[in-house]
């Protein structure tokens, strides 16, 4: 595996990549990883991703969307600076996370899968997040938000708004 | 960051290092942190898997993933002589509706992963250990890679671990969203870089796994439960549990209760204490009404049921499931029709549509249960559901069709007449999502 000339990725991320594809077995065990790591800095995984890790992996693009189109927090457009995903499953719903969902809905005036007209947040309805026993738990890029209330929301909003919150990448 | 909770019935012995600070290294060497690993390495290689193994049979230790496999017979079945490369992989993607036990331990305790790692490693002769984090938990994974850094760091890992001659690797893995690929076959092929689809067993992983090789596959908890086992011994253990159910497990308590948060209860726990007393009783001195207890996946229980044990024989006997040791209470105010809806659509939405009996029957009961939600529903609405979920069960690659059908089917068997009342007007629980929601949701 050579490194790539021509990188659409910062130095840092094919540095890391080049590294990556080195410490498997198998070197397309990188896809998953790197699909994520990618739409990490790009803001989602774009054409000119799928071209770069399919020749990084030697694989055909074909072989990358097969596997990009099954994982559901890897996207092909682009979200808002920071996504808000919204937990509704069991453990959340009996705790108020429908309520969330709505709150948030209303407070950005987006729906599901939607993004702000400024950029700044989009809002996805996600499945269970692993946070149960801190529901209603919401996650903001990487970053959990748990024991929420409408009013916590709202803080959280701000605070993000404001490039005060956590961004854990 | 998760709030940790304490109970004086509580048993501390995966949540011991909790709340101390034992991500770092020498936080978790003090507090007895690599002692276990260096114990079998003691016994000396010749005696070393035997001894490993034997320990983790007496403890009666069985897989906290749901299955409830012994955990030390599953290790006994990889073969010693292999042509393929061995592997242990650390199957962190728990995605369970209900359980988030993992996401405590990657917090509060990562050494404790990886040490097991090691161990499973040593029992069975393989080189390399894989530990595979959901992608969600990207700041788990990092605190999971910085401990790993650390174990490289002090010569834990790489080249002759602890002087015993033997090389061992960790390599940490992120998936990116999927609750399928938390059954084992389906996280391997999601680590080789392909869809997280299931695999056909047999051959079952501990003889072809990864990259067809001989493969160790563990929940996390049950990783992280080998180094207390050797350290305590086997019987020790076992004895802290119940009868062919060794130990203690973490249970995370979530619902309408008073104070939700993951506990550790020894194994045939009281189910009514764990909600009344652990967990403080039933949020707001109202009403219990059901259970889930443990995971979304297995069939829920009524108030009158919970005077059983928790353990995976009692629960068993009880027509129900230990699972993941998620147990979600519900409330008078919960309307079965809805919580049942919400139940299914998480599975047709994660149902990997690769068997049709899963990606078609989970559609459908969802597809029925919306209408009778709406207030379009009859009588026979509720025998079809039955029917198409009874259907599904044991008929696909891997357990999400049963894991959609069984908490599908305890529904209508024992709600049937709240179900019945619903479809005639009479309709129970107080709703939560309305039809607008419905139609624009997620899932």
């Amino acid at each position: 595996m050579s490194t790539v000339a021509n990188t659409i990725f910062s130095p840092e991320l094919a540095a890391r990549f080049d590294h990556l594809v080195t410490i498997y077995p198998l070197s397309r065990s990188a896809l998953v990883p790197m699909l994520l790591y990618a739409q990490d800095e790009v803001g989602y995984v774009s054409d000119a991703v799928v071209t770069e890790i399919a020749q990084r992996l030697d694989l055909l693009e074909l072989d990358v969307r097969n596997v990009l189109s099954y994982y559901s927090m890897l996207r092909t457009k682009p979200a808002g600076k920071y996504n808000v995903q919204v937990c509704t499953n069991i453990s959340c719903m009996l705790r108020g996370g429908y309520e969330i969902l709505d709150h948030c809905k209303h407070k950005l005036g987006i729906g599901h899968k939607e993004t702000t007209s400024d950029g700044v947040f989009s809002l996805e309805e996600v499945e269970c997040i692993g946070a149960c026993c801190w529901a209603p738990a919401i996650q903001i890029n990487y970053d959990f938000h748990e024991d929420l209330t409408p009013e916590k929301v709202d803080v959280l909003f701000k605070m993000y708004r404001d490039g005060q919150g956590k961004d854990v990448k | 960051m998760p709030t940790l909770v304490s109970h004086p019935d509580e048993v501390r012995v995966l949540s011991r290092r909790f709340g101390q600070g034992a991500a770092n290294i020498d936080k978790y060497i003090e507090l007895d942190g690599y002692k276990a690993v260096q114990k079998a390495i003691a016994e000396g290689p010749e005696k070393m898997s035997a001894w490993i193994i034997d320990t983790m049979k007496a403890s009666g230790l069985r897989g906290r993933g749901g299955a409830g496999f012994p955990t030390g017979m599953k290790w006994s079945f990889v073969p010693k002589q292999s042509v393929k490369p061995k592997y242990v992989l650390v199957n962190g993607d728990e995605s369970e509706p209900g359980t988030c036990k993992d996401h405590v331990i990657f917090l509060e305790d990562p050494h404790a992963v990886i040490e097991g790692t090691m161990i499973a490693g040593l029992a069975i002769g393989s080189k390399l250990g894989f530990i595979y984090l959901r992608g969600e938990y990207r700041y788990l994974l990092k605190i999971v890679e910085k401990a790993v850094a650390e174990a490289y760091a002090k010569g834990f890992l790489g080249k002759n671990i602890f002087g015993s001659g033997i090389d061992f690797d960790v390599i940490t893995q992120t998936g990116a969203g999927a609750y399928e690929v938390g059954e084992e076959s389906a996280l391997m092929e999601s680590l080789e870089g392909k869809r997280g689809v299931p695999r056909i067993k047999p051959p079952f992983p501990a003889v072809v796994g990864l990259y067809g090789g001989p493969t160790v596959i563990n929940n996390a908890e049950t990783i992280a439960a080998a180094p207390p086992i050797l350290l305590m011994g086997g019987e020790a253990y076992a004895k802290l549990g119940s009868e062919r159910n060794g130990g203690t497990r973490l249970f995370g308590i979530s619902g309408h209760v008073e104070r939700p948060g993951v506990y550790e209860l020894p194994m045939g726990y009281s189910l009514r204490k764990a909600i009344y007393d652990v967990a403080g009783g039933i949020k707001d001195g109202k009403k219990l009404k059901a259970v889930v207890p443990g995971g979304a996946s297995c069939p829920v229980m009524t108030a009158d049921e919970i005077d059983v044990g928790l353990d995976f024989d009692q629960m068993a006997k009880a027509g129900t499931m230990l699972g993941s040791g998620g147990i979600v209470v519900l409330d008078e105010t919960v309307s079965i029709v809805e919580f049942a809806l919400r139940t299914i659509a998480f599975y047709q939405h994660e149902s990997c549509g690769w068997c049709i009996p899963c990606r078609e029957g989970t559609d459908w009961i969802k597809k029925t249960l919306t209408r009778v939600y709406n207030g379009g529903g009859s009588k026979k609405d509720v025998d079809n559901v039955q029917y198409l979920a009874e259907n599904m069960l044991g008929r696909t690659f891997c357990p999400l069709g049963d894991a959609a059908a069984m908490p599908t089917i305890a529904f209508v068997k024992k709600f049937r007449k709240e179900f019945e009342d619903y479809i005639e007007g009479n309709k129970a629980g107080t709703p939560i999502i309305t039809v607008e929601q419905l139609v624009g949701a997620g899932h």
